[in-house]
């Protein structure tokens, strides 16, 4: 589920007949009061469970055996202008377990949490794996993996959104909506996704895993009209989301970036301040001077740029795409085994450093253990511009010679089976102190993009298109005004090989993405996305303005 | 237990009501039974089944709405979900938006969604399906990757002001990507149908694994403007797009529907007269239910009425403002078609480009309705009436706005399966003059 995606449910939810027949089809469970959110199971109660299904799948004959207890909670408050459109809660509970049992996999999942269910769970996981196994060209190979005991993992929130009243979260919306249309906004949507998995994770390799796990996402959308001319404009929001608690949604002065042609931010959100500028610009755009096709030096904050990494990083070293796995949906990838094993595939110039971390603090995908027990860690993908490593799980791991999995398995929900989905995935700041002023003062014919818009990209990820929110115009080394209607395009190797120029640490942030889509049936995966500001050379740029009628 | 009878739906959703201390109070009942096959690399990757009925209960007090779900069905269950709605309906704010439940609605004639067919799909036609995939493409030298879903589901609604309706629905998405094994060919077909005997997955793979020996070492070509011939999948990619005719947004001013000095296009030459496209539940290609999940009725309906739009969707809310009748929004698009096959319209091309699919299409420009995508799994260069070589893939830019002002020759019209759409669309191949093509990928 793309943003988009995501968008069009919450507008389901204007009417509430809708969102009967929404909820359940998103999977996301049933609703439930505010409060319940609070309550904890007790990891004791998860663990009785879960030894129930790893006896009952042991004694019918599997080989190996996972069972992942999930309660995913979702919160999500939608307002527009001056009305609240929709606040929903949501719970899903149950057990989903996986097996190995005549060398094939086998899944099932129950929301029914007693011994017989579970039992009967289990069994049913065993019988499917047995059916699998006849089609089998060759038997899974289970990467090994130690037992961790009994161990847990909190992410490290400051103050759990769910806690925070109602109230609270419907006047910041309704107060970001009235800033927005004072600067000129004519209809603004603004909404809160909350995010609380709390996970369970037991397996016949001796772990018990706790794990408690928060996601934030504040947003808006605006929409400024010129009725004149009737044309429009629109202005998202400059947020990312984010691995944190409410502590996001409140900026301290040292989380702000000014100075530049709008406030940027780093860590924590100030969301007035962006509706407040946002109305502003989207009026801007409205007379905007239309961008002149050609090539341009490019200057990618990364609130832009951590898509255009999502897309052309992240999704070719999946090890399931470069295999074939994905091949009937989402495609392959252009970066096959014989690059890898070459060593010396140029992905990009050596300015090029691109490392996948599951541990980053705040991160989307920070998490202490992956959806198969396996410890989370943080290794290369691109070094110095070549290509070093893939994103692998237990079942791939000896594809690559490898010993251990990388810890990349994720499933959406506890009735879902697990799968390889991408880790953070993020580019490297530069190593010699740059600023974003160093950046542009070096660019002749350029423009500087904020925030992400319009993304394309072919099956194997070789040709892809990237529009943006805020275009500004760069002439002999500083900004000469805003521009519209700027998409760029290019190829993956091509475009970081045109890597010109990283700014340093001091200058590094998280953009995201809050439900990145893959598999059939399709499962949703939050990642983060980490750069600082980056120049790229001599980019083809198009101008996106048509007439229709 | 999946899928409940109307009767066996009623009993529950009355009992339901019968608890409720509300103003206002709907209840509905969806059941869903849904099977799975996977494969790629010539090989089951995953299967499964499952099921899922869910009860959901919507009580307002005022404008104040709340909403639960529940999945168990004694009477303390139903007793419970419903007091749990009443609780969140008090602490809502008031949506001023709300509206009140509709009274009885008249449905149009038995709806034509359920087949016992499909309802009687087990493991081993999954199976079976795979292996008719699987085979042909290894005797080919050739990868499969495919993916079929069987599901059955049921619908039903009742309110306290007495409207209750009911539907049941079968459906089969059967989608395959063959790749050669020297990875320089791919091709794709899907079929999707609500009665699985007119579904063959050997027919369709066969088409799938012809494009990939086909699509072999394209040759690439300058990007450019050029005449296409859209296979019904890639028309429907494009057309789908232009039928979200929401009322509010055009009159909102940010619509492609929106004009200049305000006020709608409706009433207005949009794109070439030959084109109409309308709605029907009753369809027998395209069927769905005659009734949408807040009560109302769906009709047959234009959209685009010989070029012209018809008119546009509105919802209660909306239309209470605009002091209109509420149109539902449509649950499938007709577009009428000619009489030309394929193979007519390509023997009828001096030059022009075929092409089997679009993929990763996303919005550009929302005023236009320019979007951008890329062809994928059989793209060709035709020249004087015949196909002469498989070509490199397109990343175009275009609007279907545009594009259907650029309509060349309709043929025939068929059940197509969209990349990435929901919407069930009968769709004509068609021929377009002047399409844009922006850049070249390598992606195979």
């Amino acid at each position: 589920m793309k943003r988009r995606d995501f968008i069009q449910l919450t507008g389901m939810g204007a009417a509430g007949a809708a969102m009967l027949t929404g909820i359940p089809e998103m999977g996301m469970g049933h609703a439930i009061s505010p409060e319940r959110a609070l309550e904890v199971i007790d990891p004791a109660l998860k663990k009785r469970i879960a030894d129930v299904a790893l006896n009952a799948a042991r004694s019918k004959g599997a080989t190996y055996t996972d069972v992942r207890i999930g309660r995913y909670l979702n919160q999500f408050v939608v307002t527009r202008e001056d009305k609240v459109q929709n606040i929903v809660n949501t719970e899903s509970y149950g057990a989903g377990i996986r097996v190995i049992a005549n060398g094939g996999w086998g899944f099932a999942a129950t929301d029914k949490m007693d011994n017989d269910s579970i039992a009967k769970a289990a069994e049913l996981a065993v019988a499917i794996a047995k059916e699998n196994s006849r089609l089998l060209t060759e038997p899974v190979q289970l990467a090994p993996q130690k037992g961790y005991g009994e161990v847990s993992w909190k992410a490290p929130i400051e103050k759990n959104a769910f806690e925070v009243p109602m109230k609270e979260k419907v006047d910041l919306l309704l107060n970001v909506n009235s800033v927005a249309m004072k600067g000129g906004a004519d209809y603004i949507t603004s909404l809160l996704f909350l995010i609380n998995e709390q996970k369970y994770f037991a397996s016949t390799d001796g772990s018990y895993i706790d794990q408690d796990i928060h996601r934030i996402w504040p947003a808006f959308f605006i929409t400024a009209i010129d009725k004149a001319s009737g044309k429009f404009e629109t202005r998202n929001t400059l947020s990312a989301p984010m691995g944190m608690g409410y502590e996001y949604l409140n900026a301290r002065p040292q989380d702000k970036i000014t100075g530049g042609p709008t406030t940027l931010f780093k860590g924590r959100y100030d969301m007035f301040e962006d509706a407040r500028l946002g109305g502003l610009q989207a009026k801007e755009k409205l007379t905007a001077k239309s961008v002149e096709p050609g090539k341009y030096d490019l200057v990618l904050d990364p609130s832009h740029l951590w898509l255009t990494i999502h897309e052309s990083v992240g999704h070719p070293t999946e090890l399931d795409r470069v295999l074939g796995y994905e091949a009937n949906f989402a495609g392959t990838s252009f970066l096959t085994l014989d690059k890898w094993e070459s060593k010396k595939f140029n992905f990009g110039n050596k300015l090029v450093n691109i490392v996948a971390d599951k541990t980053q603090v705040g991160s989307l995908g920070a998490v202490g253990y992956d959806d198969e027990g396996v410890q989370c860690g943080k290794w290369d993908i691109i070094k110095d511009g070549i290509l070093v490593n893939y994103q692998v799980i237990r079942d791939q791991a000896h594809i690559l010679g490898l010993k251990a999995s990388q810890g990349c398995c994720y499933s959406q929900n506890w009735a879902d089976v697990q799968f390889q989905r991408m880790p953070n995935i993020s580019l490297q700041p530069g190593k010699e102190k740059k600023s974003v002023d160093d950046l542009i003062k070096g660019v002749e014919k350029g423009i500087y993009i904020i925030g992400d818009g319009s993304f394309s990209i072919d099956q194997q990820r070789f040709n892809f298109q990237f529009g943006g929110q805020l275009f500004y115009e760069i002439k002999n080394g500083k900004i000469a005004g805003m521009l519209k209607d700027v998409a760029y395009q290019s190829n993956t190797q091509e475009f970081w090989n045109s890597c010109a120029g990283i700014a340093d640490e001091s200058d590094y942030r998280l953009g995201g993405a809050f439900g990145d889509g893959k598999g059939q049936p399709p499962q949703s995966n939050s990642v983060s996305h980490g750069s600082s500001t980056t120049r790229f050379n001599g980019v083809n740029v198009i101008n996106t303005a048509r007439k229709i009628g | 237990m999946a899928i409940l009878s109307k009767e066996e739906a009623r009993k529950i959703l009355e009992k339901a009501l019968s608890y409720s201390k509300a103003d206002g109070c709907s209840v509905s009942l969806n059941g869903t039974d849904r099977g799975n096959i996977r494969y790629a690399r010539n090989s089951v990757s995953t299967a499964g089944e499952n099921t899922n009925v869910v009860l959901g209960v919507s009580s307002n007090f005022g404008k104040k709405l709340g909403t639960a779900t529940i999945n168990e069905f004694d009477d303390a269950s139903l007793e419970k979900v419903v007091r749990r709605s009443e609780e969140l309906a008090q602490l809502a704010p008031e949506n001023p938006e709300f509206m009140d439940a509709l009274p009885q609605q008249t449905y149009g004639g038995e709806s034509k969604t359920w087949s016992e067919a499909t309802a009687k799909i087990t493991p081993e036609y999954r199976a079976q399906a795979a292996a008719d995939s699987i085979g042909p493409a290894a005797a080919k030298d050739v990868t499969s990757a495919g993916y079929l879903e069987d599901s059955r589901s049921f619908s039903a609604i009742l309110n306290n002001k007495g409207l209750f309706a009911y539907n049941k629905e079968t459906g089969v998405d059967f989608t395959v990507t063959m790749r050669t094994n020297d990875g320089t060919g791919s091709g794709w077909a899907a079929r999707s149908v609500n009665d699985v005997s007119k579904l063959n997955a050997a027919t369709t793979s066969k088409i799938a694994i012809d494009k990939a020996l086909q699509s072999r070492n394209a040759k690439a070509l300058e990007p450019g403007k050029y005449t296409v011939i859209l296979e019904a999948s890639a028309a429907a990619d494009l057309v789908r797009l232009m039928l979200n005719m929401n009322a509010r947004q055009a009159d909102e001013g940010r619509s492609f529907l929106s004009k200049k000095g305000g006020g709608t296009k409706v009433g207005e030459k949009l794109v070439d007269e030959r084109v109409n496209i309308y709605t029907d539940p009753w369809s027998d290609e395209v069927p769905s239910s005659p009734w949408q999940n807040d009560g109302q009725a769906r009709k047959k309906m234009d959209i685009i009425k010989n070029g012209v739009v018809s008119g546009l969707f509105y919802d209660r809310y909306w239309a209470t403002q605009k002091n209109v009748a509420p149109v539902p929004f449509p649950s499938n698009a007709i577009m009428e078609g000619g009489t030309a096959s394929l193979e007519d319209m390509i023997k009828d091309t001096a030059k022009g480009v075929l092409v089997t699919r679009f993929w990763y299409i996303r919005p550009v420009d929302p005023q236009t309705l320019l979007f951008t995508g890329l062809t994928r799994d059989g793209t060709f260069y035709i020249e004087n009436g015949k196909i002469k070589y498989p070509i490199k893939n397109f990343r175009f830019n275009e609007s279907p706005i545009i594009m259907l002002n650029n309509l060349e020759t309709l043929g025939k019209a068929e059940r197509a399966v969209t990349s990435e759409g929901q919407l069930s669309l009968f769709i004509p191949n068609m021929k377009i003059r002047d399409f844009t093509f922006s850049s070249l990928s390598d992606a195979v």
